[in-house]
């Protein structure tokens, strides 16, 4: 077996336990640093698919920007705690259910796919920050400044929603 | 670097991927803090970006690792605001639980 499936087994395993603790572990703390770790086995895997450009942004923007949001929410807000009433038990036996017969239905919708892709060899380095620069602001020019548009919208909304109200 | 992928099929990354996305609805599903929810629709946008990445790959197109630079720039913009509905939601309510917000209940 080839060293790229051990870490691609390694990496997955990480990130499939640490996406289960974060939904299973009942402080909202421990389910942020959770997160991170799922998003950066998630990192890892775009290095391993040879996205470096990917790989950095996963980490700045995820691991660095959304995930601190997050802790800052929660510190501001002290959920540290455990703070949610034990709930009757037949929604999450529903929400257990469903979410599994998705995964069984999706698994058996795949099997049957013909999909037998090998790497593209010849052009393997598209995830380097040269050609994805060249894509982004030639093809992608009108999106790119599109989605620079939406982050004023955000940040007007996000400004406008936090603001105390005078009366 | 160049030869690392070998021994990969697409198939491992499609089923990791749909494993992540579901687990990610079960946590919706399953967790009634609001936070906690916010977290697992990361979760399934990263899957979703995974797969993407690995077709990019795979097929040798570019074009899909610009569409997760979108998808990243989209949750960015949705984890603002949402946070900030989220702290409105604190103040009036003093609580993330979502169970409270039930007046369009009938």
């Amino acid at each position: 077996m080839p060293l790229s499936q051990y870490l691609f087994f390694f990496l997955s395993f990480v990130a499939v336990l640490s996406a289960l603790l974060v939904i299973l572990d009942k402080n909202p703390v421990h389910s942020v640093l959770y997160l991170i770790i799922t998003f950066f086995s998630i990192a890892g895997h775009f290095l391993l698919l040879n996205a470096n450009f990917l790989f950095i942004v996963q980490i700045i923007v995820y691991t660095g920007a959304i995930m601190v949001l997050f802790l800052y929410v929660i510190m501001m807000l002290n959920l540290n705690k455990e703070i949610e009433p034990h709930k009757k038990n037949i929604p999450k036996v529903a929400a257990a259910i469903s979410a599994g017969i998705f995964l069984m239905s999706l698994i058996a919708l795949l099997k049957g796919a013909d999909v037998n892709l090998l790497p593209a060899a010849r052009n393997s380095n598209i995830g380097l920050l040269e050609n994805l620069g060249n894509v982004l602001f030639k093809e992608y020019m009108l999106p790119f400044e599109i989605s620079s548009l939406l982050f004023l919208g955000a940040m007007v909304g996000a400004v406008f929603l936090s603001k105390k109200e005078i009366n | 670097m160049k030869e690392v992928l070998i021994g990969i099929p697409i198939q491992w990354y499609i089923y990791l991927s749909v494993t992540l996305f579901c687990i990610g609805i079960f946590g919706v599903l399953f967790r009634r803090n609001a936070i906690i929810m916010f977290m697992c629709i990361e979760l399934m946008l990263n899957a979703v970006n995974l797969l993407m990445v690995a077709f990019s790959r795979y097929l040798g197109d570019t074009g899909g690792q610009v569409f997760v630079f979108f998808v990243m720039v989209v949750a960015a913009a949705e984890v603002a605001v949402g946070l900030a509905i989220l702290m409105m939601i604190y103040r009036n309510t003093k609580s993330t639980d979502i169970d409270t917000l039930n007046r369009l209940k009938w």
